[in-house]
């Protein structure tokens, strides 16, 4: 009986498909690895090649605004027509004058309105889909709160000055404004109500736009509290608002915070909808909580038509460093809330690679 | 759910402070749920009276006519950034969860994350004005598909490499032990056992970017341009139509039959909008059920 060598020992044969294999099985991991690293410097690229066109076309406006362009009211484009100036060797139109105060004011109005309302909105909200309603209908109850998150921002602008703005206008901010006493503060809440598109309308939207991101977030939060101590200040005779503001909330305390600054900076950037029920009045503050105003972002989406027929390139400059201006802004707060949510979910237990 | 309220507090002011913590977490959900569903119902409610199914087969003639332009549109938008941000987004998600650690097992990888992050905080709009003076205007593309692609993409590759990443760690030690042991290389493993496992929460993650995506206007405005045209092939030179557009720009213009056009084209966003989300809601709660039933 003869032995057929083939048949023998299939392992040692070493033939060319199994050498292919092996080679692609050693080399796979660099595949990977080197696929993984070229896509992961695109993001660095794209974020340089942003801020170097920021940077570039927003020069010409900082030099010939100066610090003014923070505290000035001024919009006023020029005579794009006419003549020309030279200031600071950049060719202007002759007479523009550009101040950002009101579009910074407006945008940290409208952002702490929409904080202010939608914080507590949040936790509220978040309790109730915990600890109120039964597991069956708290699941779709927050998936539905989840959807709103990414409703988009046109749809949600459409609502704001059809529906929402005209409703409060008529039915709702007459009431407040014919009843408040005339102490500070209260005071911005006297006076014309104006037709629905303004500062307080534009704050609620924001506030609407971000209770999904700040309401799902602290509702994970919640989830993650061990009963234990809330079961242990019940046993000590605490009632159920008692041990929400003693240990639910103390507990998660960081992340509700990065998470309300995340919704921040949502606030500070969004565009569309503010766009749309802002009033988009520019050089002017809001007189009172009604009144119409507009936002850095707004401003950009609204004037960057008309500024692209400024023939010496100044208009689209100006709008260059208002985009600068806010890139900084929600930079920084984005950059802080990812700090406080990465401090706050380093205590939880890791899950796979740390 | 965990705590089982025994007693009532006797005494009047905490008694009164339980109430009034009840009616502000009742009250808040009502504020929350409410709007978002006045909000929804006023979208079909002005969008349905008027519907016709040829919308969805006509062009647009500005403020009249159908939307098969948008639509077309749109889905040629979402289909680019599926495959430009989702190649980038996946395999930067992949770097910063597989490879991104120094050789003690410390995440690394400092300045991708950075930049990552930094570019989600970005202002939709400012990506969109640096794409309308670089790419539109400084490189002489004009309105066309692919300035509009790539400021889309910058938007959403944050969010698919954050997704990816966290899906990827959520991955069990056990499994890439196991793989280890049974002697498969790294980057075997990683296909076959780590990426697999890890693929529903990959997927909801671009199914989300892809809503983002779909649903965007301010840096679309300055970048894609409008035209009452279907896309063309050339990805240069020529506008690309989509329909947040029409419901950006028609609703305050003074005919009727522009307010149709700027509802119609809200229902079928808030139509596209919802089945992608609950696509990826389902594909959740499937691979969380069968996660519970391994156990």
């Amino acid at each position: 009986m003869t032995i057929n060598p083939a048949t023998v020992d299939p392992i040692r044969r070493d033939t060319s498909s199994r050498r292919i294999g092996r080679f692609v099985r050693r080399h796979e991991e660099n595949v990977w690895r080197v696929s993984g690293r070229t896509a992961s410097l695109i993001p660095v690229a794209a974020l340089l090649f942003v801020v170097v066109v920021l940077a570039v076309k927003a020069w010409p406006a900082i030099k010939v605004n100066g610090f003014g362009f923070l505290t000035s009211t001024a919009w006023l484009p020029g005579n794009t027509y006419g003549g020309v100036e030279h200031v600071h060797g950049v060719m202007i139109p002759a007479g523009a004058r550009y101040g950002a105060w009101p579009l910074i004011a407006g945008t940290l109005q409208t952002s702490a309105i929409a904080i202010i309302i939608a914080l507590p909105i949040s936790i509220g909200t978040a309790f109730a889909l915990t600890e109120r309603l039964p597991r069956w209908i708290a699941q779709p109850v927050g998936f539905f709160v989840e959807i709103l998150a990414g409703i988009p921002s046109v749809l949600i602008g459409l609502w704001g000055v059809l529906v929402l703005g005209p409703f409060l206008a008529h039915d709702i901010y007459p009431i407040v404004a014919n009843n408040v006493p005339n102490v500070p503060v209260l005071r911005y809440f006297a006076g014309s109500v104006g037709y629905g598109e303004g500062l307080l309308t534009s704050g609620l939207v924001l506030g609407l736009m971000i209770v999904p991101i700040i309401a799902s977030t602290t509702r994970d939060l919640f989830l993650q509290v061990p009963p234990l101590p809330k079961e242990g200040a019940e046993a000590l005779g605490m009632t159920d608002a008692e041990v929400a503001r003693r240990v639910t909330i103390p507990w998660v305390r960081s992340g509700i915070i990065g998470a309300t600054v995340l919704g921040l900076g949502r606030a500070l950037g969004e565009t569309i909808a503010v766009a749309m029920v802002s009033g988009s009045v520019l050089g002017a503050i809001a007189p009172n909580v009604y009144g119409t105003m507009t936002t850095i972002a707004a401003t950009i989406v609204s004037q960057l038509d008309s500024a692209a027929t400024d023939g010496t390139g100044f208009a689209v400059s100006t709008l260059a460093e208002a985009g600068l201006l806010l890139a900084v802004i929600s930079i920084v707060v984005n950059l802080l809330a990812r700090f406080i949510v990465g401090r706050s979910s380093r205590m939880s237990a890791p899950v796979g690679r740390s | 759910m965990s705590i089982v309220t025994t007693g009532y507090p006797k005494t009047g002011w905490r008694r009164v402070k339980s109430a009034g913590f009840r009616v502000f977490t009742w009250g808040s959900l009502l504020f929350v749920v409410g709007p978002a569903l006045w909000l929804i119902i006023g979208v079909v409610v002005r969008a349905v009276p008027n519907w016709r199914w040829n919308v969805l087969t006509t062009m647009s003639q500005g403020t009249s006519g159908g939307l098969a332009n948008a639509i077309v549109g749109t889905a040629v938008l979402m289909l680019g950034v599926l495959v430009i941000a989702g190649t980038v987004g996946v395999l930067t998600g992949i770097h910063l969860s597989e490879f991104a650690t120094s050789r003690r097992g410390r995440a690394s990888g400092g300045t991708m994350r950075v930049a990552v992050d930094v570019l989600s905080g970005f202002p939709s709009i400012v990506l969109g004005y640096v794409g309308y003076v670089a790419l539109c205007v400084g490189l002489h593309w004009g309105f066309s598909l692919l300035p509009a692609l790539i400021i889309l993409s910058m938007m959403v590759v944050p969010y698919i490499a954050k997704s990816t990443e966290s899906a990827l760690r959520q991955v069990p030690t056990n499994y890439r032990e196991g793989a280890e042991a049974l002697g498969m290389s790294t980057g075997y493993a990683l296909r076959k056992v780590v990426v697999k496992s890890a693929l529903p929460g990959i997927v909801t993650g671009l199914l989300i970017a892809l809503s983002i995506a779909g649903g965007e206007t301010a840096p679309l405005l300055y970048t894609a341009g409008v035209t009452n045209n279907l896309p063309t092939w050339s990805i240069l030179h020529h506008p690309i139509a989509y329909l947040t557009y029409y419901v950006w720009t028609d609703w305050n213009q003074p005919s009727a039959e522009a307010h149709i056009v700027s509802f119609d084209a809200s229902l079928i966003l808030v139509v596209m909008v919802l089945m992608l989300l609950v696509v990826a809601r389902v594909i959740v709660a499937r691979t969380q059920r069968h996660a519970e039933g391994a156990r």
